[in-house]
């Protein structure tokens, strides 16, 4: 795209007011004292990094993965299980988080990646489940009632995460990082692969490119990031369980992403900001908040196309 | 190990297997004809659960609950379908996951509506919670005999009415080309909604039976339908014999390891090892096997032919 930059500004504007706003939140939230709004945002962006992870194997990818919450509990174990032996290094975590992600997604990828369509899509729900069980077998890390975490990554003098505001700006620099990435990878010579082979798979084969190889590398890259959005929820909450590994958790996953516009770049990010937005509001009102969750979805599969995303393109007659 | 443990563990992991096996037949069925992936199938094991608990409370009788509970859920079954999923057979599966996961979301929230929060439970009458002598000096809880003679009896049956019957040849021939049975005249939208339904009834059968053994209670169907997609998974999507082999297998390896593999790492592992990693890897068992399985059969262990 070679459009000049004040085009490009005005053709973004809502990015980047979301962007400044997210920015200038907790200066907003710190003067009225509302501190329970700092914490919406930030599991909205942690979520929203899991959801744009998963947009980018199943979105740009059409790798339909049901298991995918199963990275934010090994990223958050990875925090866990080493302040349960009282190492907080957050170097280490960090190291551990994306390590023990990118390893279960190459694993697994080997595996599931074999298979095609629906089959895809129960062993990736299998393979999370299998993880879930695992998790609630192990005694020693608390079992079904998981483990409370009493401090949060360490980063020597370097960057101190115990304050909640500086947390939430690592959350908001990871955010944004993730969607840099997102944006370089799908753009890139790696991203046309993976797109393509989403479209037409033998075709790309009979061009001469080992796809699964690439699909492979994809699948593992969503995995690590996603692990990254574990380890921030595991220092966010400063509790961990099996459950956040839940496949209905991955579930909602899935909905972030297609309610926000599947294969879009900011479209997970609106997802997110929905599901929390309605959780946030509805809950306040009713505790059955999830019947109108569940009668959206069902909509939005139906009418939905491109969920919000798609629609705001349309709005604004772009492609 | 003792043979004792060893009968019982393994009507244990009948037992399981059979459960499966109702749920699975379903999920497998409503996959092979209408390539449409359920994640709401759970849901019918639920309600199946809680209609049956509330009718014997009313009515003081496991029985008469039973007979009201399956046209019960044939009818919930047929709603579903006509409501919801009749509409999303000619979406993709990206689609069918969104809407049959908020399905789970109304479905569970319903039954949080209308029977609370809290679980619910029953007893079974005199004659069902005695125990029987299935080999000398071995006890077995009647009930969990009677689930299982349930569950084959059911297999054996559907098996007859997929291959002996006209439904199912229409079942089958739908199954492979649905265009060319519409072209011969035969309403497939119909079939569909009756086999939906049929679908809906074997799960809400596996729920009610299991509902006095544990309880009914809310989102009860949605670990048990994870392994029922192992078992479709392993047996071969769309097959019915594959389904019926497939939740045996997974029954018995799931009831087994959880019993038997802290005895079978002692061989080759400290006492203390054996212990501590045993519980973990058993939780494992049947994701392992089923890697292993589409490691070197991709498409499951029959997949159907024709397609």
């Amino acid at each position: 795209m070679s459009s000049s930059t004040p085009q490009y500004l005005a053709r973004h504007w809502p990015a980047f007011a979301g962007v400044l706003v997210l920015l200038a939140a907790p200066l907003a939230i710190t003067y009225w004292d509302q501190p329970f709004y700092l914490d919406v945002l930030m599991r909205l962006m942690i979520l929203a990094i899991a959801a744009s992870s998963l947009n980018l194997i199943l979105g740009y990818g059409g790798m339909i993965s049901l298991g995918h919450s199963v990275y934010i509990g090994i990223g958050a174990y990875a925090v866990g299980i080493p302040a349960y032996y009282d190492q907080y290094s957050g170097v280490l975590q960090l190291l551990l988080a994306l390590g023990g992600a990118g390893i279960f997604a190459l694993v697994t990828g080997l595996i599931c990646l074999r298979t095609r369509g629906a089959y895809f899509i129960m062993i990736t729900l299998a393979f999370a489940q299998m993880m879930y069980f695992t998790f609630v077998s192990i005694e020693e890390y608390g079992g079904d009632d998981g483990l409370v975490i009493y401090a949060r990554s360490d980063f020597g003098g370097l960057f101190d995460v115990e304050n909640s505001i500086r947390l939430y700006y690592l959350v908001a620099a990871c955010l944004l990082l993730t969607l840099l990435l997102v944006h370089r990878i799908v753009n890139s010579h790696f991203g046309m692969v993976i797109r393509g082979a989403k479209s037409n798979e033998p075709r790309m084969r009979a061009v001469g490119f080992p796809t699964f190889r690439y699909r492979l590398a994809c699948y593992v890259i969503s995995g690590m990031l996603c692990g990254l959005a574990g380890w921030l929820m595991g220092n966010f909450t400063g509790f961990i369980s099996p459950e956040m590994m839940d496949w209905t958790r991955s579930g909602e996953l899935i909905a972030m992403v297609i309610l926000g516009g599947s294969g879009t770049l900011l479209g997970p990010t609106i997802g997110a900001a929905v599901f929390i937005g309605m959780e946030t509001v509805l809950a306040e009102v009713t505790v059955y908040w999830h019947l109108y969750l569940g009668l959206l979805l069902i909509l939005v599969a139906k009418f939905g196309r491109g969920g919000l995303g798609g629609l705001w393109q349309r709005i604004r007659g772009v492609r | 190990m003792d043979s004792t443990l060893l009968v019982i563990q393994i009507l244990n992991g009948l037992q399981l297997g059979v459960l499966l096996f109702l749920l699975a037949a379903g999920l497998t069925l409503v996959f092979g004809i209408m390539d449409f992936i359920n994640l709401a199938h759970g849901s019918f094991y639920m309600v199946g659960a809680f209609f049956c608990a509330t009718l014997t409370l009313w009515l003081d009788s496991f029985l008469l609950a039973l007979l009201l509970t399956l046209p019960l859920t044939f009818v919930v079954g047929m709603v579903v379908e006509l409501l919801v999923v009749r509409h999303l057979y000619q979406e993709d599966h990206l689609q069918q996951i969104l809407a049959t996961f908020g399905l789970i979301l109304v479905a569970d929230t319903l039954v949080h509506i209308i029977w609370g929060p809290e679980g619910l439970t029953f007893a079974l009458p005199e004659i069902l919670n005695g125990q029987v002598t299935v080999l000398p000096g071995i006890l077995f809880p009647v009930y969990r005999i009677l689930i299982i003679s349930v569950g084959l009896l059911i297999a054996v049956g559907l098996y007859i009415v997929v291959t002996q019957t006209r439904v199912g040849m229409l079942i089958r021939a739908g199954a492979s080309n649905r265009r060319m049975v519409e072209a011969l005249g035969v309403d497939i939208r119909y079939l569909f909604t009756l086999v939906f339904g049929a679908g809906a009834v074997m799960a809400g059968l596996a729920g009610l039976m299991i509902a006095p053994i544990t309880e009914a209670s809310i989102g009860m169907g949605n670990e048990i339908l994870i392994v029922a997609f192992v078992v479709i998974v392993i047996g071969g999507v769309g097959s019915i014999k594959g389904a019926f082999l497939g939740a045996l297998l997974v029954g018995l390896i799931d009831t087994l390891g959880r019993s038997f593999l802290d005895d079978m790492l002692k061989l080759v592992l400290s006492n203390q090892a054996a212990e501590t990693s045993a519980p973990a890897i058993s939780a494992m068992l049947i994701y392992i096997l089923m890697a292993a399985i589409l490691y070197f059969r991709p498409q499951g262990l029959f997949p159907p032919k024709g397609r």
